[in-house]
């Protein structure tokens, strides 16, 4: 966004103040984030910086917090129990929401604008609500406190992202391709697995990814459902910030951020490949 | 989560080298069989109608079970009232004909020993005597008492029942136990409105030193309505950069956006509780800075402030990518027309940019408003007592105080008023519409 | 010296002979126990949980939902999948789980442990701590402390009604966000006399009081909701003054060398206590005998300073595992400590606390 040539001075001006204004925007974006990842090597039981972190002495650091961390077993627990529902539910919530998908972008399907309503309507209704109405009827069909439930509730919970993303990727999908495919003598099967799968998969992956972050960081609905044996790593984090704050929780944070960086980059390769695949490149 | 992709979304027709028209749509070869052509094709779109009904219905069926049925099973509960007329079947039938006006005769209390007797052996005197006491103070003493000590109690009841306890020989106890004996009852949406029944059965506000839940909806709202706000004007500058810089660089600066995007929400609220409390980051800069003193730090937690601030932050995202994805839509040339046909830089900008840029606005602000009036978390860690939400009641009642109705009921207003907002959205934007970054 | 040891000898004798005919047929199980967390939780781990492991096998889970144990129970019964085997309780959530019929109904003496002199458990206990469903553990305290640091070292508060004098002693006070203790309080800083406490407050114009002496402080005050928040907010210097359970504040004191001091005048003390879930009896009866035992109560109370819910216990009561401190002067009932105690009146709270939580929030609010 360069200053055109035509610019009169206070335009000039407007432009850099509006760029000040714009990084100071990122700073509050990006700057929490970054401020917890060395918080979380203090070596005091503190949330702050202390001196010594601040003339940056090596002793003011220390890894205390994520041997802490290691040797919880209600932490390693915990982990456990998150990527037990989490998987679980990204593989049920994706399995259902591309099948669902499919259909959704047929030209002939029926009362689409409202079925589609009804499915992304998990993603709507505020997180409470639903674990409350949850909480209700899991209890009576014998489902609460159970791993079965937790991961039934993370499903729905998914859902609306599967079907966005592959419905979105269905969407920009040249149907015209599987007749040409067909015109060049595959049979269905083969049209699927050659031409539809390969163009849909980023979709489904990324669809997969929201569902599994989406089960990963959710909180309000295990705290209503699961029972003690499903405490998942939200819920750890939960109760430890509201009872017994302790700088853990920003090591716990910290490999947190980390793990978003990480599946944010997946995310970006997966649509580069998209695009790539479908022979538009990045400007 | 934004109505579209962060990225443009070139025209994504086919490939120019994908052979098209090499074959017809298959309805038409049908005609071989002689079969006409117009109930052939109705056959075709009937079967492919029932394909995708197919593949959607498990799907369907799944949501149904698990996420439709509990909604309407909690708007049911909000209404349910079964304690009164299961637990006390015998008092309900003898007050049948009662005047209401006086105590009523012993018949009534004879009944009354009977259920509680009843009551008392199997158990199931718990949840009616918290019920009862939601109604009038005292009556959970006045039933678990009297229920302790009916094996003792020998008629006549009504001066027995009334010497164990005054409640039994106080007018409202039995105009409450009419009012609440149908199997439904309206008591916990009135009291999700700070409102009751009078002894005489009008609806009427309690008194003010009662009242909660309709300033918390309404605080709820205008600090949903102020977070939305600061999105919008913390977003709409970011967003007009990335629409408006070279792809390679606001593709990197998309990043910075979509990170807090993908961090977890506790990791996010912790990270402003690192930052907000008063002996926190910002505090500790400020005194180190000398912008403040050591014994007058900022009060920015436990307030309205941190959760408006936390909130912010949070849901940044959800305005930004709307925004942008609006924006990018917007040709740079419409500005520099307006620029060379003779337009200062701001009344351009107010005049072609701005309005263009409205349907971003409204579909980020909507989707920032459903996203904060349903917030739990956040409000429940940074914001004290004067920073929380309508949701905490939620959550208390359910967990706390045990009154599931009342929770039911206040969670069925706010779903009554995301509903309302979420069709306007779907007005607006559509659904289908909506992508993901 | 030698009359204490003898007198423990015996005792640990009778609890290994208990536990050698607890052991002869029984199995290895799993114990889910629910508590409060904190130092409360390791006092039992200490005290109870890890010699019981020890002896029997077990394997004994700690779930901290003390907090919402009555919402846990219900909702567990309900589903018919009762997963806790054993919850740590307040008596006024006991008496409302009880009557909903979720936990079961217990003879004392049939199935606790006598005394090691052989008083039966119905005498042994506390007098009036014996409930239907409930087997009392401890005393506990509802007290005020505060950081005495924050005051001048020969000008510090002594009284409830220091707490609520903002001239003398200025300063954020950390109180707990319910009505309960804070009413009872309100009316001892405003003069009403310990004992007749729960009489004034059961008056319309005994409300108005309370609120208007809590109306007096309400801007210097950060409402807790988790028992570990005061003594973090105290020992953070967020507040001068913080509410708390009096072994939360102790541990502080004690563990973390925190310079804190407790307000004894006007504590509001009552029992907390096991109850068990309906139809869990038969798997914990043998670790209630031996958890509720005179020496293990006894035991407990080295970790954490809440008086053993027994008589028979407090002679026994000695210094803290840790430090070796006397533990005696830091219980709630020490005599000192007692003369203005206000015991919580359950039944008060039972009918109207539903109300007064209201009328609290909506006072918050304003």
């Amino acid at each position: 966004m360069a200053v055109p040539s035509y610019a009169t001075r206070g335009e000039r001006i407007w432009h850099y103040v509006f760029l000040v204004l714009c990084a100071l925007i990122f700073l509050f974006l990006i700057g929490p984030l970054i401020v917890i990842i060395p918080l979380s090597f203090n070596a005091e039981p503190y949330f702050t910086f202390t001196p010594a972190m601040l003339h940056l002495d090596p002793a003011g650091y220390s890894l205390r917090w994520y041997q802490d961390f290691f040797s919880s077993s209600d932490w390693l627990n915990a982990i456990k129990n998150s990527f037990i529902v989490g998987i679980s539910a990204t593989i049920l919530a994706t399995v259902l929401g591309t099948v669902a998908a499919l259909g959704l972008s047929s030209h002939h399907m029926p009362a689409r604008g409202a079925i589609m309503t009804l499915l992304i309507s998990p993603m709507i209704v505020p997180l409470i609500i639903s674990a409350a109405a949850m909480f209700f009827f899991f209890s009576k069909i014998n489902l609460a406190q159970t791993y079965a439930g937790v991961i039934l509730a993370h499903t729905v919970l998914g859902i609306p992202f599967v079907v966005i993303t592959v419905t979105a990727t269905l969407s920009s999908f040249d149907t015209s391709l599987i007749r040409a495919a067909h015109s060049l003598g595959a049979n269905p099967t083969r049209t699927f697995f050659k031409v539809v799968l390969p163009l849909v998969t980023p979709g489904v992956v990324s669809g997969a990814l929201f569902a599994f972050i989406t089960s990963f960081d959710e909180v309000v609905v295990v705290l209503f459902i699961a029972g003690p044996e499903q405490r998942t790593m939200p819920i750890q984090m939960w109760s430890g910030i509201r009872e017994q704050i302790s700088p853990t929780i920003l090591a716990v944070a910290t490999m947190l951020v980390i793990l978003s960086i990480l599946l944010l980059t997946t995310l970006e390769l997966l649509r580069r490949r998209n695009e790539r695949m479908r022979g538009i490149s990045p400007g | 989560m934004s109505q579209s992709a962060p990225y443009p979304d070139p025209a994504m027709g086919a490939p120019d080298d994908a052979p098209t028209g090499a074959g017809a749509p298959s309805a038409g070869l049908t005609t071989a069989d002689g079969v006409p052509l117009k109930k052939s094709l109705r056959r075709a779109v009937r079967r492919s109608k029932l394909k995708a009904l197919l593949l959607v219905s498990p799907l369907l069926a799944f949501l149904v079970i698990a996420f439709v049925m509990p909604i309407f099973d909690m708007l049911w509960r909000s209404v349910d009232n079964p304690e009164v007329s299961t637990t006390l079947s015998r008092t309900v039938t003898a007050l049948e004909g009662w005047d209401g006006q006086s105590i009523p005769d012993e018949p009534v209390f004879a009944a009354l020993a009977a259920d509680l007797r009843e009551g008392q052996a199997d158990r199931s005197l718990g949840l009616l005597a918290s019920r009862l006491n939601y109604e009038k103070s005292g009556m959970r003493s006045a039933v678990m008492g009297s229920a302790r000590r009916i094996a003792r109690v020998e008629p006549p009841y009504k001066a027995a029942l009334i010497d164990i306890n005054d409640a039994w020989g106080e007018l409202d106890t039995w105009q409450v136990i009419q009012r609440e004996s149908s199997p439904y009852t309206l008591s916990y949406y009135l009291a999700a409105l700070d409102r009751k029944y009078s002894p005489s059965g009008e609806i009427v506000q309690v008194p003010e030193y009662m009242q909660v839940y309709v300033n918390l909806f309404w605080r709820t709202l205008w600090m949903s309505a102020v977070i939305t706000l600061t999105t919008l004007v913390l977003g709409y500058p970011i967003a007009f950069l990335l629409a408006n810089l070279p792809l390679r660089h606001s593709n990197l600066l998309m990043i910075l956006v979509l990170l807090p995007f993908w961090t977890s929400l506790l990791v996010r609220t912790t990270t402003w509780i690192a930052i907000l409390q008063s002996q926190g980051v910002l505090n500790d800069m400020m005194v180190a800075l000398g912008v403040i003193a050591d014994d007058a730090r900022w009060q920015m937690m436990h307030n309205k402030i941190g959760t408006i601030i936390a909130m912010t932050h949070i849901l940044l995202p959800f305005m930004i990518l709307p925004l942008y994805s609006v924006m990018k839509t917007i040709p740079p040339s419409y500005m520099h027309a307006a620029r060379s046909l003779g337009g200062r830089p701001f009344l351009s900008f107010r005049r072609v940019y701005f309005p263009l840029t409205i349907p971003g606005m409204a579909a980020g602000s909507i989707l920032v408003f459903i996203l904060a009036i349903g917030y739990y978390i956040t409000p429940a860690l940074v914001g004290g007592q004067s920073g929380i939400f309508i949701t905490n009641y939620i959550a208390y009642h359910m967990q706390t105080s045990l009154n599931w109705g009342l929770a039911a009921a206040i969670a069925s207003i706010l779903l009554f008023v995301v509903i309302a907002l979420y069709m306007i959205f779907n007005r607006l934007v559509g659904v289908d519409k909506v992508k993901l970054g | 010296m030698l009359k204490s040891r003898l007198f423990k000898g015996t005792a640990m004798a009778a609890v290994g002979l208990s536990a050698l005919s607890l052991a002869i047929g029984a199995h290895a199980q799993t114990l889910n126990i629910v508590s409060w967390g904190g130092a409360y939780s390791m006092s039992q781990q200490k005290a109870y949980n890890e010699p019981w492991m020890e002896k029997s096998g077990d394997k004994i889970v700690n779930i901290d939902r003390s907090g919402n144990a009555l919402a846990g129970l219900r909702a567990q019964s309900q589903a018919g999948n009762v997963t806790w085997d054993l919850v740590d309780m307040l008596p006024a959530d006991a008496k409302i789980a009880c009557a909903e019929g979720l936990i079961e109904p217990i003879d004392h003496d049939a199935i606790l442990a006598d005394a090691p002199d052989g008083t039966p458990p119905s005498e042994d206990f506390v007098q009036g701590s014996l409930d239907e469903c409930f087997i009392p553990q401890i005393v506990y305290s509802n007290i005020v402390a505060f950081n005495t640091e924050m005051f001048p070292e020969d000008h510090q508060p002594s009284t409830i009604a220091d707490v609520f004098n903002l001239e003398e002693f200025p300063g954020k006070r950390a109180l707990i966000r319910k009505p309960i203790n804070n009413l009872e309080w309100a009316l001892v800083a405003d003069g009403v006399a310990p004992a007749d406490v729960y009489d004034v407050l059961s008056t319309e114009e005994g409300v108005q009081r309370a609120f208007a002496k809590l109306d007096t402080i309400k801007d210097q005050v950060i409402w807790w909701t988790e028992g570990a928040q005061p003594p973090q907010l105290l020992a953070d210097k967020e507040v001068a003054f913080a509410s708390a359970y009096n072994g939360r504040m102790f541990n502080a004191q004690v563990s973390e060398n925190q310079p804190f001091k407790i307000i004894w005048d006007a504590q509001v003390f009552e029992l907390d206590g096991w109850v068990v879930p309906t139809g869990k009896l038969d798997k914990v009866k043998d670790y209630l005998y031996f958890a509720t035992d005179t020496q293990r109560l006894a035991d407990q109370a080295k970790y954490i300073s809440y008086g053993p819910a027994r008589k028979s216990s407090a002679p026994m009561v000695s210094t803290h595992a840790e430090t070796g401190i006397p533990m005696k002067t830091h219980m709630p009932t020490y005599p000192p400590n007692f003369k203005t105690a206000i015991p919580k009146d359950n039944e008060f709270w039972a009918d109207n606390n539903d109300e007064l939580t209201q009328r609290f929030d909506a006072w918050l609010a304003q």
